[in-house]
């Protein structure tokens, strides 16, 4: 099957990406600048039904597959990346609960209402004290009858308080182990919020991920049927790496862009010479596919896969997914860095048509989202007993 | 066999609980396996039965528990055996 032909037939999708994707771009700088949440972008998603596209029909949504998806965070990664980071993050959230909710009456509901209010997901998977191991919970759900409860110590939550709703794991009761864990959703009115750290970082600054002490209370249908482990291993893995590197694409795309619009601009007024940047503009158009067939080949071995929860929760599949992760954070900032040789002062300096800065700084942020070390340290132990894919068409 | 696994999983397996007390069907991940703790595992149990697993048994579900590592290690021998 080709790559193209797992995006579904709705021309739609892109156009209405697009639409938000200029309203993202307007705002960009100013979000960046202040530090704030992308509410303009967030307003435009929910106007033209993006966050609900993942959902089945069968739940009213639109069946939008990842590639789909994909292509949307890289349409707005070129505009804003603190916006396509928040659409990223909401629906690798929105994986878990079209992957792993069917099979519950209260998720599935929950997945109408998702469609139906455009809700905004967000995630609280880390804690403190865990060492940034999300596998791991410290905190435990108390079920207590037909209620749960929670406390979390979230280190934690990219745009809480602007969230419909949080999905966030625990310990499954107060005698288990670290590692067994489930996830369970919490509606806006079921929680509370105390913000305990900041969000005043170098890029990335519109995500607002602040550390929060959560409180909750919901009904204990609301806890996810499958164990934590699971949705991990089998969804939240793979459209984690594959939908952040559509954003990290997105920001790499847009430094080539502007690079390759000064280098014309040099062409012209230089009458027929090459410009001396223009050999930088060729690496970086050449990194820039080499990160664009990395994911597309991750998003068609995520396809290939789905259907098969064992192929899922291979060490093969693993290590496929975490290479997408580690060659788009790593390749992206070579590709900015040569823009930037291209565009010179004008792409150093802010608040030119070459501005590269925000780029810069935004894509920082990968090699450190799940860092890239503690990736790496997980491949080098699997590697260990798997053995790496060495067939050109396997 | 199943004493030879207890005995590579009381050395490898890190677990928070005693291996005596799992039983054979008892959820290993639930009892507190790591992913890497289960990687020593495997190549505990490779160099203590002398077989290497094949890439399609790297998943999770053969790990699950002692009974699974059982039956893991019984279809790759049986294999062996008829190769």
């Amino acid at each position: 099957m080709s790559v193209v032909a797992l995006a579904s037939e709705t021309p739609s999708l892109i156009d209405r990406a697009q639409r938000v994707a200029a309203i993202a771009a307007r705002h960009a700088d100013e979000v960046d600048r202040e530090g704030r949440f992308p509410y303009e972008a967030v307003a435009a998603m929910k106007t033209e039904a993006l966050l609900g596209i993942q959902v089945p029909p069968s739940h009213g949504g639109e069946g939008a597959s990842l590639l789909d998806i994909a292509n949307i965070c890289a349409t707005l990664g070129q505009a804003c990346a603190a916006s396509a980071m928040v659409f990223a993050m909401h629906h690798i959230k929105a994986s878990s609960l079209v992957e792993h909710g069917e099979e519950s009456a209260w998720h599935s509901g929950f997945m109408r209402d998702t469609v139906k209010h455009q809700y905004l997901l967000a995630s609280a998977t880390t804690e403190g004290g865990i060492g940034g191991n999300l596998r791991n919970s410290i905190c435990a759900i108390e079920i207590d009858g037909p209620i749960c409860r929670l406390t979390k110590d979230a280190t934690v939550i990219s745009y809480a308080t602007e969230a419909d709703a949080i999905l966030i794991t625990s310990r499954a009761n107060k005698d288990a182990a670290p590692g067994d864990q489930v996830m369970t959703a919490f509606l806006r009115h079921q929680y509370t919020l105390e913000k305990t750290n900041d969000w005043d970082t170098l890029g990335m600054r519109g995500t607002c991920s602040e550390g929060f002490l959560f409180k909750g209370e919901a009904p204990a249908e609301q806890i996810f049927p499958k164990p934590f482990a699971e949705i991990a291993a089998q969804s939240m893995l793979a459209t984690s790496h594959l939908l952040w590197s559509g954003v990290w694409y997105g920001i790499a795309a847009d430094a080539v862009a502007r690079a390759q619009s000064f280098v014309r601009a040099a062409a012209r007024k230089a009458q027929g010479q090459v410009p001396p940047g223009a050999s930088h503009l060729a690496e970086a158009v050449n990194l820039l596919q080499l990160v664009k067939s990395n994911l597309l080949t991750g998003l068609k071995t995520y396809e290939d896969a789905r259907a098969n929860p064992d192929k899922l929760s291979s060490m093969a599949f693993a290590i496929a997914m975490n290479n997408v992760k580690i060659a788009s954070s790593e390749t992206i900032l070579e590709i900015i860095h040569r823009a930037l040789m291209v565009c010179g002062i004008l792409g150093y300096k802010n608040g030119t048509p070459y501005s590269l800065g925000r780029h810069l700084r935004d894509a920082h942020s990968a090699r450190l989202m799940i860092s890239n070390d503690r990736i790496l340290g997980n491949t080098a132990t699997m590697l260990l007993v798997q053995k790496p894919d060495l067939s050109l068409l396997g | 066999m199943n004493e030879t696994i207890r005995a590579i999983l009381r050395k490898l397996a890190n677990l928070p609980v005693a291996v005596e007390d799992l039983t054979d069907d008892a959820d290993l991940y639930a009892a507190g396996l790591s992913s890497f703790a289960s990687v020593q595992v495997m190549l505990g149990i490779e160099e203590s039965f002398d077989i290497e697993f094949p890439d399609n048994l790297l998943n999770r579900k053969s790990f699950a528990s002692i009974q699974a590592i059982e039956a893991t290690v019984r279809q790759i021998v049986k294999a062996n055996e008829a190769a």
